[in-house]
């Protein structure tokens, strides 16, 4: 009952931050997932440079632990002469690293609509690009909306280490209020409880999404 | 230049924690998928639980926990020990994922065959189903592994001596922010390279030797 008191009273100082990690993780995925698919779309591109551009984009993003990802921009981008606060930083890092995944992924689906969706757009008259854009890409996006679902999740988790460029997120309002208090075992148990829940709530949401979208696929 | 050995001395224990966890988190992932098939509601449910709770929390959350909320009832630990504990729980709920599909891969009928042929079901499991489940988890085991080797740039947070702490240290000594976290990227992604080669031979000598139907 002891914890549950302190819990209680550690709730408003950790909600701003979760407010943040939420933001960082919407705004990651805001700006990550369309990069992502406008690289999966380079990458099948027939100019050599925009695949090479792709390529750097999605190996670096994916090769990179994360946390290495966010101390290079953290480090380097006030060097080039660029100042951004951490927050911002985070943000960029982030995206990068969703938008790489993702970029996986929408390339997995589109390599999954069959071949004779686009012959018979050609067919039926329409321009390549019009019948990319409402034959190809409809059907690719439902295939990839599953699994970036999931990253969706991930990239929450890993709002987590903005906490390492002292960004107020959940994480350093926990290790703030931890190195204050001293209660460090309880101040993350009450963090672990909160991202979790969090997750599980996303997570829900992600099965419910995924029985909608493979509805068209149960005919028998 | 002289960044890549100042960094390079962390590659140990990358690869230390790196390597428990994955062997600690193998070894528990097994228990934990032998939990999950067991005829009794409770263990599985339990075994449910471990591995829904263990993947809902953030790596850096867990390691927190461990390395700084576990002394608090006088269990000190080293940080390459909370590092490795926290790991290998984290990986224990990922490889029992793993051994999982690979088990759900292995047809019913390997199993009757090997029950009709008069196998024990120790032997069944030692001979027929465990051979061909590693085979068709071992690419996922990989990737796996990967992901982990970048997950373990966390321990630095705590304090342990890996690549990443050896990047920020440089980066910190010398001033070159962006060339110290490059080379702890290429290292990275050279070690990952070595393990995604290692583990596509294993697979090529294992497909020869062990078809799965």
């Amino acid at each position: 009952m002891d914890m549950l008191t302190q819990w209680l009273g550690w709730l408003p100082n950790l909600a701003p931050g979760l407010v943040v990690s939420l933001q960082l993780t919407g705004l990651a995925l805001l700006i990550g997932f369309p990069l992502g698919l406008l690289f999966a779309v380079m990458a099948a591109a027939k100019l050599a440079p925009l695949q090479w551009i792709s390529f750097l984009f999605v190996e670096v993003g994916r090769g990179l632990p994360a946390l290495v990802l966010l101390y290079l921009l953290y480090f380097s981008l006030p060097d080039a002469g660029i100042t951004l606060t951490s927050l911002t930083t985070a943000i960029i890092a982030l995206s990068w690293n969703a938008g790489a995944y993702a970029s996986e992924y929408f390339r997995a689906g589109l390599a999954a609509v069959p071949l004779g969706q686009k012959e018979a757009a050609l067919t039926s008259g329409l321009s390549g690009w019009t019948g990319f854009r409402i034959v190809i890409l409809p059907q690719a996006l439902r295939i990839s909306t599953p699994p970036l679902a999931g990253l969706a999740v991930l990239v929450f988790q890993a709002s987590a280490l903005a906490f390492v460029i002292a960004v107020p997120e959940l994480m350093s309002k926990s290790f703030e209020i931890a190195s204050i208090s001293f209660e460090y075992l309880s101040v993350y148990m009450l963090t672990a409880v909160i991202y979790g829940s969090i997750t599980l709530v996303f997570l829900g949401l992600v099965r419910v999404l995924e029985r909608r979208l493979s509805r068209h696929l149960q005919r028998n | 230049m002289e960044l890549l050995p100042a960094i390079a001395q962390g590659v140990g224990l990358t690869l230390y924690v790196t390597g428990s966890a994955l062997l600690y988190g193998g070894i528990i992932g097994l228990v934990l998928v032998g939990a999950a098939r067991s005829p009794f509601a409770i263990i599985r449910g339990i075994a449910t639980l471990y591995i829904n709770v263990v993947r809902v929390i953030p790596p850096i959350t867990w390691l927190f926990l461990i390395y700084f909320g576990l002394p608090q009832y006088a269990l000190r630990l080293s940080t390459i020990q909370a590092a490795i504990i926290g790991f290998s729980i984290i990986a224990s709920a990922f490889m029992a994922e793993i051994y999982r599909s690979g088990l759900l891969s292995i047809p019913e009928g390997q199993r009757e065959a090997a029950h009709a042929l008069g196998l024990g079901t120790i032997t069944t499991v030692g001979h027929i189903i465990t051979p061909q489940a590693f085979r068709v988890a071992l690419p996922s085991i990989a990737t796996y592994g990967i992901g982990l080797l970048k997950d373990s740039a966390l321990a630095s947070t705590i304090g342990v001596r890996e690549i990443t702490y050896y990047a920020q240290q440089s980066a910190r000594q010398t001033h070159e922010g962006l060339l110290s976290f490059i080379t702890a990227g290429a290292l990275y992604i050279v070690i990952s390279l070595i393990i995604a080669v290692v583990a596509r031979r294993t697979d090529l000598v294992l497909r020869k030797k062990i078809g799965v139907a």
